[in-house]
């Protein structure tokens, strides 16, 4: 029998991580736990390399590979860039959160290795297959490093309701598109989309299909009402754990709906439209209203993490190129806010200390004037405040919204963002205006301190030079779509 | 013409030594970072007399124009240019700055690098909004002033401090948010720019402007701050420190005067012309309300910021009565209430920082120890009343005789301010400052200081200069407010 050997120059950097993964986590054994910073290093150094193949391998126009199952465009290069850089940042803010609770192990770190292969897999899908394939891997590894901390009873309680609901989400998932690929006949993306422009598919199959996928899409954004597992999950896992679920994955979910909404099933844009809106309009009012009322910074983060994709869908469900590129840049300045919040979040924490209550930060400009700086930043760049990245993101979605003539549902979204302006302040408060419980500054290393410095500048200079990141968003999609 | 970007530097003189101020860090540099502070105002100050110098009066058109590409996937652009109304808000703001960083010198020991550097970031980003010609970038200058105003509310405010700063964010962010929505309707409906001068000759169908009218009055409404949506500023005025209350009387509420002259008439101006008797209306209740909401008040602050809102009518009513007289009058009483209500917050301050409270009763008699405050708080009182030979009196003025000619009971009920306005201010001065000396404090008070003479010595100056010789402000003025007028006549249908 005569196997033809695939194109593997597409994939080559899902190979070197696969391959780099694998070594780690093999490599691992050998090291002891006094030195297991080694293993920190060399995962570093594996992001940093797959960074460099993305680079270098980067073209202009989208190349198919493994049967047209697997594709690289510039937007797959673009999100795999952002998502290697984010989980490279993630892993220098953790260490000594880690270390602090024993977590600072090798099965972290190639957890956090195959996750990054299961995102990377996910942003340059062709295939429902491969987009199954590539986000069961990163959900079975988010699902192991939820539970790292055996002992820990809320860790095991996140760990169980997301595993549970997401088994649920995948089933609705494949079941939708077992659904499309009856109506279509295909599962390969670019045949979809061909089949539903010829019309020749039934459409109360495909419509009934869409919905399955559209829930299943709507869990792993995590928006209303597909969110319950949002605040446990956030508040339950390990601050690291829940920044790297909060950050990197948002990403690939984006990437999962312009593959399969964007570009797929573009035909069936009213349908999906008015879904994504109605997703959309329950998230920001109930991420918005119920964050006001939680006392834990994380589950805060984690309700408004809900209200932020919900902002997310509002580009999406525009349907046209500026949507997609708006949505792109929103989901990239959130993972930067995203990373400074919960990076802060991860500073300040002590051994045996989780800085997660929001009297936690009473005061932090008296004890730590930079810092409070950098967080107030966030919190303002967070509720769309200019000058900062958070108010272009918010900015752009609304033009992206008004174009298509939803004008009601820009207006709604500056009302919900007004609530949200609420509990941002609250946070800003009692940064600045209460007394500190106790005087000392944050216990972080001088490395940690100057990337939050980078991050936190990052988030004022991109609200004041938006262009380049803006650009860089429409190049990616308008040579991908 | 020159070739420096004197625009630029006014606006980012002030913000680079806010950021300069800043890195001298705590309050072991207290000294140097006044120091700074106090240099960095005077440099941001220096920075817009050349525009003062090389202004062209008898031009209605921008000038010191300047124009590059800042975001240009959305088209929008670092776009600044100023006209005469601009060009008096804008000396006002680096005016103001200057007595501000000299007020707080002594009586702030908190925290002082900061509360310099946030007073100066303010004057910066309010310059930006007086002088930008971009949308986006007058929507990024509106609302970033609002950051450094929180926090200067919260951090050095009174004991209701946290309410106040929340309040006042989030009332004006409820304004501003609409605007934005309207903002991005513009830029779809003209084509695709952000620019103003653009906006002004694209035609707008009126159901559509009627939205984006409303949407602009809420912003501006909510800013300036008109009845009934004025509540925030009592409670922002009275928990602010002295400062705070200064800045945001004498130029924060100039914002929303301003932002009508520039975004409502222009670009709306069918739904601003339908709507004028709407807010003509709402003026005149401010006028009269207010004014009889501000006599019974015990608090000198809450008095004061009721005052502010009864004249702001006054400037809403002079914007909204479509003549040359009437806007150049808003725009007069918008800089001489500058001048007053910050003298008069300072005032205050001076006794606050004495006595401690800021109630009416816990003063009486204070001309038997401090004869040289008596006279100048006087001299102000008088000026808030709207005394002839006083700046209060040209602005009133002005509005009143356009509003003769438009209807003569708009011109009667905004006349009641004379009376009401005389009223609230001499009954508080009288308790105050006249009569026996009312207890053991007011007898312990010493005089001014040097400083706080030459602060209220200057805005003094400033008052009585501008009462008896107005010519150079309305000279300014005239031929901008012509320009404005004759944009607004031609997109409005002949009567």
């Amino acid at each position: 029998m005569n196997v033809p050997i695939p194109d593997l120059a597409p994939a080559v950097a899902e190979l070197f991580m696969l391959a780099a993964a694998c070594a780690v986590l093999l490599a691992d054994l050998f090291v002891r736990d006094a030195r297991r910073w080694i293993t920190l290093a060399l995962t570093q150094c594996v992001l940093a390399a797959c960074v460099v193949i993305v680079v270098v391998t980067a073209g202009s126009r989208p190349e198919f590979t493994f049967s047209m199952m697997f594709v690289d465009d510039p937007l797959a290069d673009a999100l795999r860039l952002c998502i290697l850089v984010s989980v490279a940042v993630l892993l220098a803010y953790s260490r000594r959160y880690l270390a602090d609770r024993d977590m600072f192990r090798g099965e972290f770190m190639s957890l956090t290795l195959f996750a990054v292969l299961g995102m990377m897999v996910m942003v340059s899908a062709n295939h429902f297959i491969t987009l199954y394939l590539g986000l069961e891997l990163l959900s079975l590894s988010l699902y192991a490093m939820i539970a790292l901390q055996r002992d820990s009873a809320t860790a095991t309680e996140a760990a169980m309701k997301y595993f549970v609901l997401g088994a649920l989400a995948s089933g609705m998932l494949l079941y939708g598109m077992s659904m499309v690929y009856g109506a279509t006949g295909s599962m390969r993306l670019d045949e979809i989309a061909t089949a539903i422009a010829r019309g020749e598919a039934n459409r109360i199959v495909l419509v009934f299909g869409l919905v399955f996928v559209v829930a299943g899409l709507g869990f792993k954004l995590g928006v209303v009402p597909f969110h319950m597992w949002v605040p446990d999950v956030y508040h339950g896992a390990p601050t690291a754990v829940t920044l790297l679920i909060g950050s990197a994955p948002k990403i690939a979910a984006f990437a999962f709906f312009i593959r399969i909404l964007g570009d797929s099933m573009e035909g069936l844009w009213p349908d999906w439209q008015s879904m994504l809106a109605v997703m959309a309009v329950l998230s920001m009012l109930l991420g918005n209203l119920a964050a006001i009322a939680q006392t834990n910074l994380k589950r805060m983060l984690a309700y408004s993490s809900i209200s932020h994709m919900g902002f997310l869908l509002l580009g999406l469900l525009a349907g046209n190129g500026m949507g997609y590129t708006v949505a792109m840049f929103y989901v990239i300045a959130y993972v930067l806010m995203n990373l400074g919040t919960f990076g802060m979040i991860l500073l300040a924490s002590r051994r045996g200390f989780e800085a997660d209550a929001l009297d936690d930060w009473r005061g932090l400009s008296r004890r730590d004037p930079w810092c409070a700086f950098l967080m107030l930043l966030l919190m303002f760049s967070m509720a769309g405040v200019p000058p900062t990245v958070g108010f272009y993101a918010k900015f752009s979605v609304l033009a992206a919204v008004v174009n298509v003539d939803l004008l009601w549902l820009a207006v709604f979204a500056v009302m919900m963002s007004l609530i949200g302006a609420f509990y941002y302040l609250r946070v800003v408060k009692l940064m600045y205006f209460d007394d500190p419980v106790d005087p000392q500054p944050l216990l972080a290393s001088t490395p940690s301190r100057v990337l939050m410095s980078a991050n936190g500048l990052a988030v004022l200079a991109l609200g004041l030079a938006p262009q380049p990141l803006m650009a860089w968003c429409m190049a990616a999609i308008q040579r991908s779509l | 013409m020159s070739s420096l970007p004197l625009l630029s530097l006014a606006i980012w003189v002030p913000i680079v030594s806010a950021l300069l101020v800043l890195a001298t860090g705590d309050d072991r540099r207290a000294g140097l970072a006044r120091v700074l502070a106090l240099a960095g105002a005077v440099a941001g100050l220096a920075a817009t007399v050349p525009l003062w110098i090389g202004f062209d009066v008898r031009s209605g058109a921008f000038q010191f124009l300047e124009l590059s590409p800042w975001v240009p996937a959305f088209n929008i652009n670092y776009h600044l240019g100023i006209d005469g109304i601009s060009l008096l808000l804008i000396l006002l703001n680096a005016f103001t700055t200057v007595l501000v960083v000299l007020a707080g010198w002594r009586v702030i020991e908190r925290r002082v690098a900061q509360y310099m550097a946030a007073f100066l970031l303010m004057s910066g980003l309010m310059n930006g909004v007086f002088s930008a010609m971009d949308a986006v970038l007058f929507y990024v200058f509106f609302e970033a002033t609002l950051i450094p105003m929180f926090i200067v509310i919260g951090v050095w405010g009174g004991p209701n401090r946290v309410y106040a700063a929340v309040k006042f964010f989030l009332y004006t962010l409820l304004g501003s948010l609409l605007m934005l929505v309207a903002l991005i309707y513009l830029f779809l409906s003209s084509g695709g720019s952000f620019s103003l001068l653009d906006w002004y000759q694209t035609p707008i169908p009126m159901h559509a402007q009627l939205l984006v009218f409303g949407a602009f009055f809420m912003a501006f409404a909510v800013k300036i701050p008109m009845w009934p949506v004025h509540t925030w500023l009592p409670d922002a005025h009275v928990e602010a420190p002295t400062g705070g209350s200064v800045v945001l009387a004498a130029i924060m509420l100039k914002l929303g005067g301003y932002g009508f002259l520039r975004f409502a008439l222009p670009v709306v101006p069918d739904a601003s012309a339908a709507l004028s008797g709407v807010v003509i209306a709402l003026s005149l209740v401010a006028v009269v309300y207010i004014g009889l909401v501000a006599l019974v008040q015990t608090d000198m602050k809450k008095l004061i910021a009721y005052s502010s809102i009864a004249h702001m009518g006054f400037v809403t009513l002079g914007i909204f009565l479509f003549s040359n007289l009437g806007i150049q009058g808003a725009v007069i009483q918008m800089v001489s209430h500058g001048f007053v209500s910050g003298a008069l917050f300072l005032c205050v301050g001076v006794l606050y920082d004495r006595v401690h409270s800021r109630e009416i009763s816990a003063y009486g008699g204070v001309a038997n120890t401090m004869p040289v405050f008596a006279a100048l708080f006087m001299l102000f009182a008088m000026a808030n009343a709207g005394l002839p030979g006083t700046s209060g009196f040209v602005g009133e003025f002005m509005v009143i005789m356009a509003a003769v000619e438009e209807n003569f009971w708009y011109a009667f009920l905004a006349a009641t301010t004379l009376i009401f306005g005389a009223a609230y201010t001499l009954w508080m001065v009288k308790r105050v400052i006249f009569g026996e000396v009312g207890n053991a404090e007011v007898a312990a008070l010493s005089d001014l200081t040097a400083r706080e003479a030459l602060i209220l010595g200057v805005l003094a100056v400033a008052v009585l200069g501008m009462g008896l010789w107005p010519l150079p402000f309305t000279e300014v003025l005239d031929a901008s407010v012509n320009e404005l007028l004759g944009l607004v006549q031609s997109k409005l249908p002949a009567p």
